[in-house]
């Protein structure tokens, strides 16, 4: 610590006058309290990460991959397979509408739009969307889809997801394909290609593991929210493979209906559906990371 | 731009040249256009979206507006009376959010100093990897181990400060009749205060590194120790930065749903008791919206529209803090 406290070399000859010792005691509390705080953070992290594996990989057994949920929730046994399938397909449907339209929305910004007041207007706009509560996504589909087809389905929850991915994924996009320098643009107008081409051929594969990594990124959020599901896509007991057809669940609101209950077995189903959550999440950020990490690599090999 | 691109030979004409009888169009010519619209639909969904939820809620929740008008800010929650004021919500989630932000910004600001200070060089990526996340853990789980792990260790913390500063003006107030559950605006807030340290981080962090070189050097070279540079040449470059920052902490906090359900106690009442259950405008939506039917749905779909108008407003101000802030130093964010 103290070689990270010492003033930049040449400081102290230039320093107009010796430092007094209450000055120096300052600056060491001072660095102490700013290296305390990183340290605070990352106590409720680690914490809750051992005691979510610890709690979790007691429960989590072949057949809690497998089983249906329980008829009867204070009585050990069941599993949480259609939580998992539900999770995965409700995200990935999410990620399937949403990917497209926010990397199209981001070409829009930055290759058409640039500096005119229509593209300054969604760029702010997709600034403040990303602030929209996630339970404002849920309301609004409720009222905008479920009201209207009187039915709860993982698409309509799958659509919640959606448009908190969107906003998320036109900003990536926008700031990634920014970074692309506009001689590559300029060098394949020169050989003839119309723009459309050009975004595809030249611009897209510049940027592309900018967007990718920022598109995981969005999805490991997605797949972690609970509150646009609560009310879009009801509840089952048994997998359900359809996203049209039927109600659905997901580990989230599975998580959030155990966690309040009283009984030991509903908790430590909790505790193994938060691990399955977790280890979802956490692959697909590592995942993100990986893409970041190589196209780096590349870049400077 | 695209007729900047030079004809190919095998090129017809452009449409406009049609009339001239050479034929058809190019080729790309329509893939261009459609392209274009399409990219453009895409980008103007963000508009048409936001304008839906604005829509569809509002109407949703207008017999509320209509039978409540001014109501809807009274502190009388009680659906089984027929009564639906939003006050004593409106109330927690700011509680909540303050509580949270007292927590959260000197410790984001630590981070921030850390990374781009103090700490050496090579470990920056970690750093910034682990405090990123923080933010990858759903908040679920944040609920969930706060709830069962936390809440009970916190309840005997609350009742030992409640009555050592019993007596006392003000704090008193504050500190008087702990849950003894551990339920509480406090908690709520301090789960909360964990989850927006990330954001308020980053941006911090980006805003401290647009100090520029020579203010700190100039710092250093009349002697200044670490910390005094810090104050004198970091601080004050990064104000509108850090104001900016903490608002959308903020934004963040108020929206915040379901760790604060599981966390707050659910109590609709208008307290000073920050170590008593509480609810938020999020977590009571969350809470009561399944069973709920009638005038009471549609205060709750209200409420998400309160809770929408409240951070779009705070979004938006946050951005004007830093248009403005960029004008005058010319730095970016």
């Amino acid at each position: 610590v103290s070689a990270v406290i010492t003033p930049a070399p040449g400081a102290s000859q230039l320093a107009p006058r010796p430092r007094s010792r209450a000055r120096r005691v300052k600056n060491v509390i001072a660095a102490g309290a700013i290296s305390l705080t990183f340290l605070i953070a990352m106590v409720p992290l680690v914490f809750l990460v051992i005691y979510v594996i610890q709690r979790g990989s007691a429960v989590i057994s072949s057949s809690f991959l497998n089983d249906d949920l329980p008829f009867v929730d204070r009585l050990p046994g069941g599993g949480m397979k259609p939580a998992i399938v539900g999770t995965l397909l409700i995200t990935g449907a999410a990620a399937l509408m949403a990917i497209p339209l926010g990397v199209l929305g981001g070409i829009y910004l930055n290759e058409y739009g640039g500096k005119n007041p229509l593209a300054r207007l969604i760029r702010f706009l997709a600034e403040v969307m990303t602030g929209v509560p996630s339970i404002v996504m849920g309301l609004f589909i409720y009222t905008l889809v479920v009201l209207n087809t009187k039915e709860r389905t993982g698409f309509a929850g799958a659509l919640a997801l959606a448009c908190l991915m969107l906003p998320i994924v036109i900003r990536t996009t926008d700031q990634m394909l920014s970074l692309v320098p506009s001689e590559l643009r300029e060098g394949s107008y020169a050989l003839g290609s119309r723009r459309a081409r050009t975004i595809r051929t030249v611009v897209l594969p510049n940027a592309a593991a900018g967007i990718v990594s920022g598109a995981l990124l969005a999805v490991a959020r997605a797949a972690g929210e609970t509150a646009p599901l609560l009310f879009t896509i009801g509840v089952v007991r048994e997998t359900n493979t359809s996203l049209f057809h039927g109600q659905n669940t997901a580990l989230s609101v599975q998580i959030f209906a155990n966690a309040t209950s009283p009984f030991v077995p509903a908790q430590d189903r909790a505790w193994g559906a938060a691990l399955t959550l977790i280890v979802i999440v956490f692959v697909v950020t590592i995942l993100a990371r990986l893409v970041t990490a190589f196209f780096s690599r590349r870049q400077t090999a | 731009m695209a007729a900047i691109a030079p004809p190919r030979e095998n090129e017809t004409p452009p449409p406009a040249a049609r009339g001239l009888g050479t034929g058809e169009r190019p080729p790309g010519v329509i893939a261009d256009h459609i392209f274009r619209w399409l990219a453009l639909a895409s980008g103007l969904l963000v508009l048409a979206i936001l304008a839906l939820i604005a829509y569809t809620t509002t109407k949703n929740a207008w017999p509320w507006f209509k039978a409540e008008g001014l109501g809807i800010f009274d502190d009388n929650w009680d659906p089984a009376k027929g009564q639906f004021g939003a006050g004593a919500m409106i109330y927690g989630t700011f509680l909540v959010g303050v509580i949270a932000l007292i927590i959260a910004v000197p410790i984001s600001v630590g981070i921030a100093l850390f990374v781009t200070e103090i700490a050496p060089r090579r470990l920056r990526k970690p750093i910034i990897y682990s405090v990123d996340l923080l933010a990858a853990i759903p908040s679920v789980v944040y609920g969930l181990w706060a709830l069962i792990v936390l809440t009970g260790p916190l309840a005997d913390i609350y009742s030992s400060v409640s009555s050592a500063t019993s007596g006392i003006p003000l704090i008193g107030d504050l500190t008087a009749e702990p849950s003894p559950t551990g339920l509480s605006f406090m908690t709520a807030g301090i789960i909360v205060a964990i989850m927006i340290v990330p954001i308020i981080t980053s941006i911090t962090r980006e805003v401290f590194a647009t100090t520029p070189q020579p203010l700190k050097e100039a710092a250093f070279g009349v002697g200044a120790t670490r910390w005094e540079m810090i104050r004198g040449s970091v601080f004050p470059h990064s104000r509108g930065g850090l104001v900016s920052a903490v608002m959308i902490g903020l934004g963040r906090a108020i929206g915040e749903t379901i760790a604060v359900a599981l966390l707050i106690g659910s109590s609709q009442h208008i307290s000073a008791h920050i170590f008593g259950p509480g609810d938020t405008l999020a977590s009571i939506i969350a809470n009561q919206f399944g069973e709920a039917t009638g005038e009471q749905r549609a205060a709750l779909i209200g409420m998400g529209v309160v809770l929408f108008v409240l951070t779009i407003g705070v979004g938006i101000l946050a951005r004007g803090v830093v248009a403005r802030y960029d004008r005058k130093s010319g730095a970016t964010l």
